[in-house]
């Protein structure tokens, strides 16, 4: 990848200029900073892997791809210790509230990279009857990652973007992790919990 | 010995004969169990093996086929049993002839609505309980608003349904529970780091040991066989890529075959070794990662990044000629898509050179440890009567002592002429399916060092006409996939798609064997055996 397109980034400049609109407090903004370099460098995965995707996804743990480098082997079994949930492979109707309860059931602040092009949209199995078009359906996304299978080196990358995301966020007062939940879960409410 | 279709003639004077290169027998309901026990227990016929069973919607008849293989003749045959009644479709259950049938009944039970009389356990098996209609069904609605992605947690039930048959022929159902009322049931899966892949198993424990297993499958069930009916052939291939994502060269040359013998094309030589080659690298990279996550399992980390090194360097190959590292979409209908890389067989005979290392590396790191042997020798020992009974092929039937290597047995391209031997133990344990997997490299290996320098020379992908059509009729292949047999059932109505598509899948077979097969084990070997038997879960759910 060459450098200018690694460095070009417009979705992420907009959202640091989203986020120094109304300015930064000194003292905040400096924790802000401090937090968010250590966090961005320790993500762990959720172990969570249902189909081709998932393989690529043990080589970018094995040695020659070697996500340790960047801090983010601790691939977690449980969910509640994990920071973000890579989905990787299809998902389809049977699998649809397991994903949706392991989304819950992860620790605040929580990430999602949809990984592969049956989680983006269904990708080849776009005209099946039992496959969810898209991950998006039933949770937020942060990274959509296309390729059928990604390439190891196109996960890297996809967990780099995550990475720069979460260095620009505002983690004191921030808004914008609780109100995404919440407005995720007022447009897709399940039936029979009330807020 | 006398002819098949005699002996069964004389039994059962209302079965119908089809002639072709399996010979088709048609038999009504009434008598199909009969016949069944006939073709199993009757000495000069002794068909043994239930290959699968190809649930079949003819609009004006329902019904299924079953594959029947005789592994002591090596013979196969075809029983085509079907019912006129489209609101209530019933047949007999021949699950108490084979341990197998049972589940592959759930199946058609599960896609095309057949009930099976006197099944112990008549659930669905892919699909939820409140799912609505028969996807395989031709007039099946498909329609996103008959069943939306549910939001809410799926409705579970402890009871089974068995269908029986009382003397008036009236069907009555039956609640039964699956498991003991004062069973302890522990739930492993479908997002357990140990199922590889998103398999559940409802497990009742006494104490640590395993009393029954549930398994529970649909986890990644996409659909594959109806979406195949609306594609033309061409289109069907690439799903080959991504049932067993390992063994994707073997399923494309399967599906390849059957279109290609049904559409009468030959194909060139290159392209046979071409393919053969290809099947046998993916077939040491797939035994590699289940070297390396099987001992992952066992706790044994290491071990991964030592037989991932190797997958790398065949995944290298295959990059430099398929242009991808997992879905290759490679072989074509009349050869293969593009041709060898310039150095694939310098980078073929460079692998071939550090595979012996390796092993031996393997052997010295992993193999002779003790507490390996204390986990896998005698856990989980699967005799061969009942790993036919089962349908476990492949390396954990081999593993059996049962020979079931295509490759030897109902010999395909250009397999006859080469110098192989098929591995086969006769423990029947997790440490044999493991040394079967070690020993099926060095003979992949083999076939390697014969054919890489004689790649001959010519086309690699044959003319073939722009819009391939197949003239009526139906065919059934089997190949020798990394995992066991892997079967494709084509029907086609002469028109451009298919009419029906059947994947006959090894890792189904062995997903269900679990359950017989964990019974009185510690619930910790649950782990060592479903990483011995080395299923893929795509491939299972299909």
């Amino acid at each position: 990848m060459p450098y200018e397109a690694w460095k070009d980034n417009e979705y992420i400049e907009s959202l640091v200029k989203e986020l120094q609109d109304n300015g930064a407090n000194v003292v905040v903004g400096s924790f802000d900073k401090l937090i968010n370099w250590g966090r961005s460098n320790s993500i762990w995965p959720l172990t969570f892997a249902t189909s081709c995707c998932g393989i690529e996804f043990v080589s970018l743990g094995a040695a020659r791809y070697d996500m340790a480098r960047f801090g983010w082997e601790v691939a977690r079994s449980s969910p509640r210790q994990a920071d973000f949930i890579m989905v990787a492979g299809t998902i389809v109707h049977r699998m649809a509230p397991v994903l949706r309860r392991l989304y819950d059931q992860l620790a605040e602040p929580k990430y999602v990279i949809a990984c592969g092009a049956c989680a983006v949209s269904g990708g080849p199995f776009k005209k099946s009857y039992h496959v969810v078009m898209g991950v998006d359906k039933i949770i937020p996304v942060d990274v959509y990652l296309p390729g059928c299978p990604p390439r190891p080196e196109a996960m890297i990358y996809a967990i780099m973007q995550l990475s720069r995301k979460i260095k620009v966020e505002k983690f004191f007062g921030g808004v914008n992790r609780q109100e995404k939940q919440e407005e995720f879960l007022k447009n897709h409410p399940i039936p029979g919990v009330e807020d | 010995m006398a002819d098949t279709q005699e002996i069964i003639a004389k039994l059962f004077p209302q079965a119908t004969f089809e002639e072709g290169d399996i010979l088709t027998v048609e038999i009504p309901d009434s008598q199909w169990h009969d016949l069944a026990e006939t073709l199993r227990d009757n000495g000069e016929l002794s068909f043994d093996f239930l290959m699968t069973i190809v649930g079949m919607d003819w609009v004006e008849k329902m019904g299924c086929i079953y594959y029947l293989t005789s592994t002591k003749y090596n013979k196969r045959i075809a029983v085509k049993v079907a019912t006129e009644d489209r609101v209530n479709p019933a047949l007999t259950s021949i699950a108490d002839l084979w341990h197998i049938a049972g589940i592959y009944e759930r199946e058609v039970y599960d896609f095309f609505g057949i009930i099976f009389i006197n099944n112990p356990d008549m659930r669905r098996l892919f699909l939820s309980i409140d799912w609505k209609g028969y996807p395989l069904r031709k007039d099946y609605d498909a329609s996103p608003e008959t069943n939306p992605v549910p939001e809410d947690n799926e409705r579970q039930s402890d009871f089974t349904q068995v269908y029986t048959r009382d003397a008036d022929g009236k069907i009555e159902c039956k609640e039964e529970r699956i498991f003991a009322e004062n069973d302890f049931v522990v739930n492993i899966g479908p997002q357990h780091p140990a199922t590889h892949g998103v398999l559940r198993f409802r497990t009742a424990v006494d104490g640590e040991t395993i009393k029954k297993i549930d398994v529970y499958m649909g986890y990644i069930h996409r659909g594959i066989e109806k979406i195949c009916e609306n594609l033309t052939y061409p289109q069907t291939l690439h799903f080959m890529d991504r049932l067993d994502y390992f063994s994707a060269h073997p399923y494309h040359h399967c599906l390849c075959m059957t279109i290609e013998e049904a559409a009468g094309i030959e194909i060139s030589r290159r392209a046979q070794v071409i393919r053969v080659m290809m099947d046998e690298l993916s077939r040491i990279a797939s035994h590699c990662l289940f070297i390396g996550t099987f001992c992952m399992d066992l706790g044994a980390t290491t071990m991964l990044f030592y037989a991932l090194r190797v997958r790398e360097q065949i995944l290298d190959i295959m990059d430099k000629t398929c242009g991808a590292r997992m879905t290759f979409n490679y072989e074509c209908i009349g050869g293969v898509m593009q041709d060898l890389a310039p150095d694939f067989v310098e980078d073929v005979k460079a692998l071939l050179k550090i595979i012996p290392q390796n092993l031996k590396e393997y052997d010295k790191l992993f193999t002779g440890n003790v507490i390996t042997k204390n986990r896998m020798e005698g856990v989980g020992v699967l005799g061969r009567e009942e790993a036919i009974s089962w349908g476990v092929t492949g390396p954990s039937g081999r593993a059996s002592g049962w020979a079931c290597d295509v490759r030897k047995t109902t010999p395909y391209s250009i397999y006859p002429e080469l110098d192989f031997e098929e591995v086969i133990r006769h423990e029947g344990d997790s440490m044999a399916r493991f040394k079967v997997r070690m020993g099926e490299i060095e003979q992949s290996a083999r076939i390697l060092e014969q054919l890489v320098d004689n790649i001959p020379e010519g086309e690699y992908c044959v003319k073939v006409p722009k819009v391939i059509k197949l003239p009526v009729g139906h065919w059934f292949r089997t190949v020798e996939g990394c995992r066991g047999t892997f079967g494709v059932y084509l029907e086609s109505d002469g028109t451009v798609n298919p009419y029906r598509l059947k994947l006959a899948t090894p890792s189904l077979p062995a997903a269900a064997v679990v359950d017989s097969l964990t019974r009185g084990d510690k619930i910790a070997d649950l782990i060592t055996i479903g990483g011995s038997l080395d299923y893929i879960v795509p491939d299972i759910d299909r």
